[in-house]
């Protein structure tokens, strides 16, 4: 399955359907991360029951340091 | 009490989290500073990159209130949809709305900022708006319903200090909310002048962070920050043109 994360075409197994599955296979399950599914913004609470599928625009964004 | 929206702080100090020399340094400033309000950006993830440390987990999140900001908009639009991803993390309903119009001098697009600011209030936000020392602005932000003002003292990093007092003298009076000076504190002193004058808080990032040590300087704008409220709830003495002697003049023994 193509998706198309932050900008760049990513190639992730189609057996990932749901947006914890992804984040889970980049291995960000565990970090604060907020999820945008084309245009979308998705609250924690929605990933598991929200799915992705092929040639969805996604953008995974999180807290960096700034004033 | 600093009292923002719903919540309550015993410190006036807002601590910046951008470009410290490492973590332990940072959290050690954070630490010594006594802020309860850290400020964050929202930016992509390296999602190649799992394991890249991040500042969040370096502290118990929990003690403090975050205050993501929108840096990086420079149209109302934009400033909504970063204030909607910061909230989404479930960790934060305040928000710093900075507009930036400017590249050079980073100062804020006003009807941006306004814009932006009608929006999110509309949403539900805690909002507290970056603004310039303009006067007017301030007031029409205040109409809004914003939470807090954070007027700059400088351009953001310049580490100037209060480059325009009387400007921010007028904001702080006509002010029915709190006043949070934003942007350009170089030194403790700069911090203290602000609350002397009656700002409400400091919000500093660049004079900590940057400072040769910045432990230190997390502590000194602390104090500096105590000094300079404590300066102005004990209210200064009048200024006057010439001298007045502080010992008696009478009872003089001469020889």
């Amino acid at each position: 399955m193509k998706l198309h994360i932050n900008g760049e075409n990513v190639e992730v197994p189609s057996s990932i359907s749901s947006v914890t599955e992804l984040l889970a296979h980049f291995e960000l399950q565990d970090k604060v991360v907020i999820v945008e599914l084309n245009h979308d913004i998705l609250q924690k609470e929605n990933h598991a029951q929200t799915n992705v599928s092929d040639g969805d625009r996604i953008e995974i964004v999180h807290f960096v340091g700034g004033g | 009490m600093l009292n923002i929206g719903p919540y309550s702080f015993h410190s006036r100090l807002m601590l910046g989290t951008g470009k410290y020399p490492d973590f332990d340094i940072q959290k050690q400033a954070v630490d010594v500073s006594g802020t309860e309000i850290l400020t964050f950006s929202v930016r992509r993830m390296n999602i190649f990159e799992p394991s890249q440390p991040n500042f969040l987990e370096k502290i118990e999140v929990e003690k403090f209130k975050l205050l993501p900001n929108t840096a990086g908009a420079s149209t109302a639009e934009e400033a909504v949809r970063i204030a909607k991803l910061a909230k989404a993390s479930g960790l934060c309903d305040m928000i710093k709305v900075e507009v930036i119009g400017d590249a050079k001098t980073l100062l804020p697009d006003p009807v941006e900022t306004l814009k932006a600011t009608e929006e999110l209030l509309a949403e539900g936000f805690i909002v507290l708006p970056y603004t310039s020392d303009d006067v007017l602005l301030a007031k029409r932000l205040q109409d809004l319903g914003v939470h807090a003002i954070m007027p700059g003292a400088s351009p953001i990093g310049s580490g100037q200090g209060i480059i325009n007092p009387l400007n921010l003298s007028f904001i702080i009076e006509q002010a029915t909310v709190p006043v949070i000076v934003d942007a350009g504190i170089g030194t403790p002193s700069d911090a203290a002048i602000a609350m002397e004058m009656g700002a409400d808080g400091v919000l500093l990032n660049t004079a900590v962070s940057g400072a040769k040590d910045p432990v230190k300087m997390a502590q000194a704008m602390k104090l500096g920050i105590e000094a300079g409220r404590l300066g102005y709830e004990a209210g200064r003495i009048p200024k006057k043109r010439y001298a007045t002697a502080s010992s008696p003049t009478e009872g003089l023994s001469t020889v």
